[in-house]
């Protein structure tokens, strides 16, 4: 019983961390019909995001202190942060713990450059090419900004510490009547869970209850009669692709404490969104918040060890597997419109 | 001739011998020339070329005519390494039954998947082929291994019984005794040309792959995929139902890549799980779209480009560099060696990045469309001249073709 | 600036090619007229560098392109000599290999067993190289130790830490310096005895492939052998990146030390985010949960940050060890490249000197001599302390370190301390041990 309460909880916890990169995904595709493998890329900026903010903070003067070696026996050159020379020692040091929720500042302006131009430059000539080219210019540019990327930041992942406050975990069992240690999670991802239902949250009230939401709802649904009605959807549609790649940055920064950012994490997490806009109903917002979280509670549970004693190696498939039996079935995803991409 | 019109048969001659003549042309540059560097004709590399162009135009047939876009295709590449060593380990060393046990094996998981995946077209089709090859190479890299030695990859060991293996047989991959590995070699002056066995074995499988290419293309069979590609729909109204050619067209796409496997494992027996990572089969999805898509040479040549690239570009590091600058000013030469050593060296995939987002979106015809408009830019500068150097080459790509479909 | 133009000039300048512009064949011949494989000709010797250059170890493939730089300079007597001034044979000189000066090519393996064998394959095909150094898995170590073996060059492996590359895999043409998964667990197993007591029962989180396997077998022995029990061993998917879902079942298991047998970016993320579930603040049967890690690297090490602090994991070397060899070694790389070398550029660097002195000894580059120079060869000033080169599987027996992650770093470098230096008797093993059986090392090969 209690693993099987735990599996959920991780099974959402990861399930949220899915939904919200699928979001900018099948938002861009729901609104602008473009196909984007450089999504995962945009979710690698923003934990990398994390890692600048990191560094920003942590900018240091040079001193030489002669009382201290270094490796090779030399006076050792030591760093002291330019925030904690400012701000005090203190107030420095809780700067720099708390780096990763503050480079949400940097990731939102950031992404929203990134976007836009992205969308200028490049996305916006593919819009009446076929998904095929899409996916392969896209495919293109998630290759060249990782390749940038490596060559700034190194291949090696980068440590970026949650702040103190969240570090441990808080006991779940207790709560219910368990005994202690029995069901626990840690804060960060308690927090990123909370995060995640935040983001999901405003992006939808955005699209339902401003006058913006409704033009790009309305574009999305005949794209023609709202260009007709003199509205400009271009510049409307530019500012959606900048909104989904700030949702896949602010989803990467806040990922950075539970997955060392590495250049490569992009590709790695592309698959698997695809797979969760895929199963949810390409273009389907709904679909895919509920994709992600079914197949997190999915792979939680197809990782607990009475499961893979009996089917080995089910926790390295079940996600494709969940994508095949899908589409197969169901083909327009689960909460797919009748007719979007259904042959 | 061999069914072929006349324009055909040159473009086919033509072929012949580019692939005959392959260890002169990749080797331009004498020994000591200090351009040697770009010397691309040693066995590995110029067998490589011919294996990925065997790969890549068995996937033009599927993407090219059908538009069909997999990402796939290396499950067949690995199941056609996995069969090929096998049967090195299980009957003979002989390449023979490798290879044909390899692209029968491909063939009938080609089959499966292009059964299962053809139910969907589009971007459902691209991520049922990606789901599984991606479960394929999860499953070969940890579960599976009793059958594929895992990361290490299945190699042929001295103990496998190798029952058509006499005691006195070959160690190494053969043609009826004939080592794939042996070379001769002939120094006219400065230059080095190296002719090998294996080279050769794997140019007479490519060329075979290509008539059968080239037949496929001009054939009534051919016609059907492209009419799939052009409007389904319509096909569908007359009557016709487009799922067993392009169900062929997979299969046969397949076993092309199950040939490439199995030649793979010939030139150097041990097959990897990577073989069938989604990367690889992405791998050939841009060699096919460089080259051109929809082509007949078209993908032989990013093939070619692709994995020259990858081993000559990616040896130029700063050192080399350095070598080539050094006549500049220090701080200037620095400043160059600092900039190219970006794009080469370990930096490779960047430029190969940059080059593949440039062909899509400007030269939606591959390298081929590059070839043809500068021919024809020549032509008009020239006045007059021959008729194209392609022979019978055409770009079957129509952009652009169809609309998103998510209107 | 070095020059290095990587071509096989060297056959041509002996050759028989009299002048330019000869435009008729002169030699038409199978194979060439040397005696071995890339027979060396002209005044150069060329070594092959293959390291991972992409992918998720290109940061420790660069650490070794940097050692293997390293020891070619002080083959050619250029730079302050490192380790050559330590080392026990004094075959070297410091005048390059046999008069001839010693040049390199590098490729990139790509941590993939295909691409390394690709990229060796190119290295003595076109750029005709006597030796492959480098690499840091043992798939591929493996991969391009059989390659070598049948083109008739030497391999002298990296960074390969499966019992299986002298185990059940070894081969004639491939020797490792670097130790293996079997000498981890005898040298942690006491140590952990020691610091966490004997009634212990471990969980094993194992990466799903071979080299996983192996380590997860060599510690779960080495810990029963010392009382310990294991509850249970989880294989997980390489490159998992969340490891959340197998470690929230941990803590209810009834176990209270957690064995991480991961590598590189799996290691980084599972031991982040275990330390994150906070299962080192935890109390189980009676006793503080612990974190074991039996493979450490600097990189690893540097990548987790805080998360390794005070946990135990063993080593094959590490710069702040205190002997002639070491200093020697961390001096010249230190002042070179401004940061101490890591374990992996250690056994690379090393690895490269002890081949070119077996050349020396053996007065020759056939293959087969240098085989017979470097198997049983007793050396020291290696910065290992004593080592020797077993014959009988080509495993190298030296001193196993076992580290801990330390609590208070004083800079950037300073992240894992020494708490033991397990002597080599305690480690050593017989070349048919039930882990190592079932290889054979097969026959010379010159090649052609």
């Amino acid at each position: 019983m209690d693993q099987i309460i735990l599996q959920f909880i991780n099974g959402l916890d990861k399930g949220s961390a899915y939904a919200l990169i699928a979001l900018g995904l099948t938002l861009i595709f729901g609104t602008l019909g473009v196909v984007n493998f450089a999504h995962g890329t945009l979710f690698m900026l923003g934990a990398f995001c994390a890692v600048v903010m990191q560094r920003i903070l942590t900018l240091s003067a040079i001193t030489i202190d002669p009382t201290q070696k270094d490796f090779l026996g030399r006076p050792l050159e030591v760093k002291t942060p330019y925030v904690e020379l400012w701000f005090g020692h203190d107030i420095g040091q809780l700067l720099i713990d708390w780096a990763v929720p503050l480079s949400l500042l940097l990731a939102i302006p950031f992404m929203a450059l990134v976007g836009w131009v992205m969308e200028r430059g490049i996305i916006k000539h593919f819009y009446k090419r076929p998904h095929a080219d899409q996916i392969l210019v896209t495919f293109g540019l998630a290759i060249v900004i990782q390749e940038i990327v490596k060559q700034i930041f190194g291949a090696n992942p980068i440590p970026v510490p949650a702040p103190k406050a969240f570090s441990g975990s808080l006991d779940f069992g207790v709560l219910l009547g368990f005994d202690p240690n029995v069901i626990v999670y840690p804060y960060w991802r308690l927090v990123y869970f909370l995060f995640s239902s935040v983001i999901l949250a405003a992006v939808f009230a955005f699209l339902r209850y401003t006058t913006f939401g409704m033009v790009v709802r309305a574009g999305m649904a005949d794209r023609e009669t709202v260009g007709i009605l003199g509205i400009n959807i271009d510049k409307r549609f530019t500012i959606m692709f900048a909104i989904a790649a700030i949702v896949a940055g602010v989803a990467g920064a806040m990922y950075a404490p539970i997955n060392s950012p590495n250049y490569h994490m992009g590709m790695d997490f592309l698959v698997l969104s695809f797979v969760v806009v895929v199963v949810g109903g390409m273009g389907s917002l709904p679909g895919a918040v509920l994709a992600g979280y079914l197949l997190g509670i999915l792979e939680s549970f197809a990782s607990m060890n009475v499961i893979k004693d009996a089917l080995p190696g089910i926790d390295q498939i079940i996600i494709y597997l969940t994508a095949i039996v899908v589409l197969l079935l169901r083909p327009r995803g689960l909460l797919g419109k009748r007719g979007v991409m259904e042959d | 001739m061999l069914g072929l019109n006349r324009k055909d048969t040159t473009f086919f001659l033509i072929v012949i011998a580019l692939t005959l003549f392959t260890p002169f042309l990749m080797q331009p540059f004498g020994e000591t020339s200090p351009l040697a560097q770009f010397n691309g004709g040693y066995p590995d590399l110029m067998a490589k070329v011919a294996i990925f162009g065997i790969f890549a135009i068995g996937f033009n047939i599927l993407f090219g005519l059908t538009g069909y876009l997999s990402f796939g295709h290396a499950a067949f590449l690995g199941v056609g390494s996995y069969a090929a060593v096998w049967m090195f380990k299980l009957l003979t060393l002989n390449v023979f039954p490798a290879v044909i046990l390899a692209v029968i094996m491909s063939g009938l998981l080609a089959l499966l998947i292009g059964w299962i995946s053809l139910r969907r077209s589009g971007i459902y089709f691209s991520i049922l082929t990606l789901a599984m090859a991606e479960m394929a190479y999860r499953l070969a890299y940890s579960v599976l291994t009793p059958l594929t030695n895992g990361e290490t990859g299945l190699q042929v060991r001295p103990t496998d019984p190798r029952i058509l293996d006499g005691p006195g047989a070959a160690d190494y991959p053969n043609l009826f005794g004939l080592e794939l590995s042996r070379s001769w070699r002939l120094e006219i002056g400065d230059h080095l040309f190296t002719f090998n066995v294996g080279y050769y074995f794997c140019a007479a499988f490519a060329i075979l792959a290509f008539y059968i290419s080239l037949r496929i293309f001009r054939s009534p069979f051919g016609l059907m995929l492209r009419a799939v590609k052009a409007n389904q729909q319509r096909m569908n109204y007359t009557g016709l139902n487009p799922k067993p050619y392009t169900l062929a067209a997979f299969v046969i796409s397949g076993m092309y890549a199950g040939l490439a496997g199995g030649l793979m494992a010939a030139m150097d027996p041990l097959a990897g799980a990577e073989r069938m990572q989604w990367t690889v089969g992405g791998e050939v999805v841009i060699m096919t779209i460089l080259g051109g898509a929809g082509t007949l040479m078209g993908p032989v040549l990013g093939a070619g480009t692709i994995k020259y690239l990858e081993n000559i570009f990616s040896k130029i590091n700063e050192n080399v560099l350095h070598d080539w600058f050094s006549f500049l000013p220090d701080g200037l030469e620095n400043a160059v060696v600092w900039i190219l050593s970006r794009f080469t060296g370990e930096g490779w995939a960047l430029t190969l990045g940059l080059v593949f987002m440039l062909v899509v979106a400007f030269l939606p015809g591959g390298l081929v469309e590059g070839g043809q408009r500068i021919a024809r830019l020549l032509r008009r500068r020239g006045g007059k001249g021959e008729g194209g150097a392609g022979g019978g080459e055409e770009t079957a790509h129509t952009s652009p073709s169809t609309p998103p479909a998510a209107e | 600036m070095t020059t290095s133009r990587f071509t096989r000039r060297g056959v041509l300048k002996t050759g028989a090619v009299a002048g330019a512009g000869v435009a008729l064949p002169t030699i038409f011949t199978a194979g060439s007229a040397s005696a071995f494989t890339n027979e060396p000709k002209g005044d150069t010797v060329t070594f092959g560098f293959n390291v991972p250059q992409s992918g998720p170890y290109a940061d420790e493939g660069l650490d070794e392109l940097r050692a293997q730089k390293l020891a070619v300079e002080h083959i050619n007597g250029e730079g302050d000599g490192g380790m050559l001034n330590t080392f026990s044979s004094k075959a070297l000189d410091g005048t390059g290999l046999l008069g001839k000066k010693v040049t390199y090519v590098t490729g990139d393996t790509q941590t993939k067993s295909d691409a390394a064998r690709a990229s060796a394959k190119s290295m003595i095909e076109k750029d005709g190289v006597i030796m492959i150094n480098g690499g840091s898995s043992s798939g591929v170590a493996i991969a391009v130790q059989g390659l070598c073996q049948e083109a008739g060059i030497i391999f002298m492996a990296g960074l390969t830490h499966s019992n299986d590359t002298t185990g059940k895999d070894r081969k004639k043409h491939g020797f490792r310096h670097f130790f293996n998964a079997y000498m981890s667990g005898a040298a942690l197993a006491p140590v952990l005895a020691k610091a966490y007591g004997t009634d212990r029962k471990a969980y094993h989180l194992t990466a799903d492939y071979t080299w996983g396997w192996t380590q997860e077998e060599s510690i779960k022995a080495a810990t029963e052998a010392v009382g310990w029990q294991t509850v249970k061993t989880v294989r997980t998917p390489v490159g998992a990146g969340d490891f959340s879902s197998y470690l929230t079942p941990v803590l209810n298991s009834g176990a209270d030390v957690l064995v991480l047998n991961h590598y590189g970016r799996d290691m980084i993320n599972s031991i982040t985010q275990a330390v994150q579930f906070g299962l080192r603040d935890k109390v189980v049967n009676g006793k503080q949960f612990e974190i074991v890690v039996p493979l450490y690297s600097e990189l690893m090490a540097e990548g987790a940050g805080e998360a390794i602090k005070g946990v135990y994991g063993s080593m094959n070397w590490n710069w702040q060890l205190d002997n002639p060899g070491t200093k020697a070694f961390v001096k010249s790389f230190g002042e070179k490249y401004g940061r101490p070398p890591s374990n992996s550029a250690q056994t690379c660097y090393v690895q490269t000197l002890l081949y070119a002195d077996a050349v020396a000894r053996a007065g020759s580059f056939n293959p087969c001599a240098v085989i017979e120079a470097l198997e049983d060869f007793d050396f020291d000033g290696m910065g290992n302390g004593p080592t020797f080169y077993r014959g009988a599987d080509h495993q190298c027996f030296k001193d196993v370190l076992v580290m801990k992650g330390k609590e208070n770093p004083t800079n950037q470098f300073d992240i894992l301390e020494i708490v033991e230096l397990t002597p080599r008797a305690q480690v050593e093993y017989a070349p048919d041990h039930p882990m190592f059986a079932g290889g054979t090392l097969g026959e010379c090969n010159p090649g052609d």
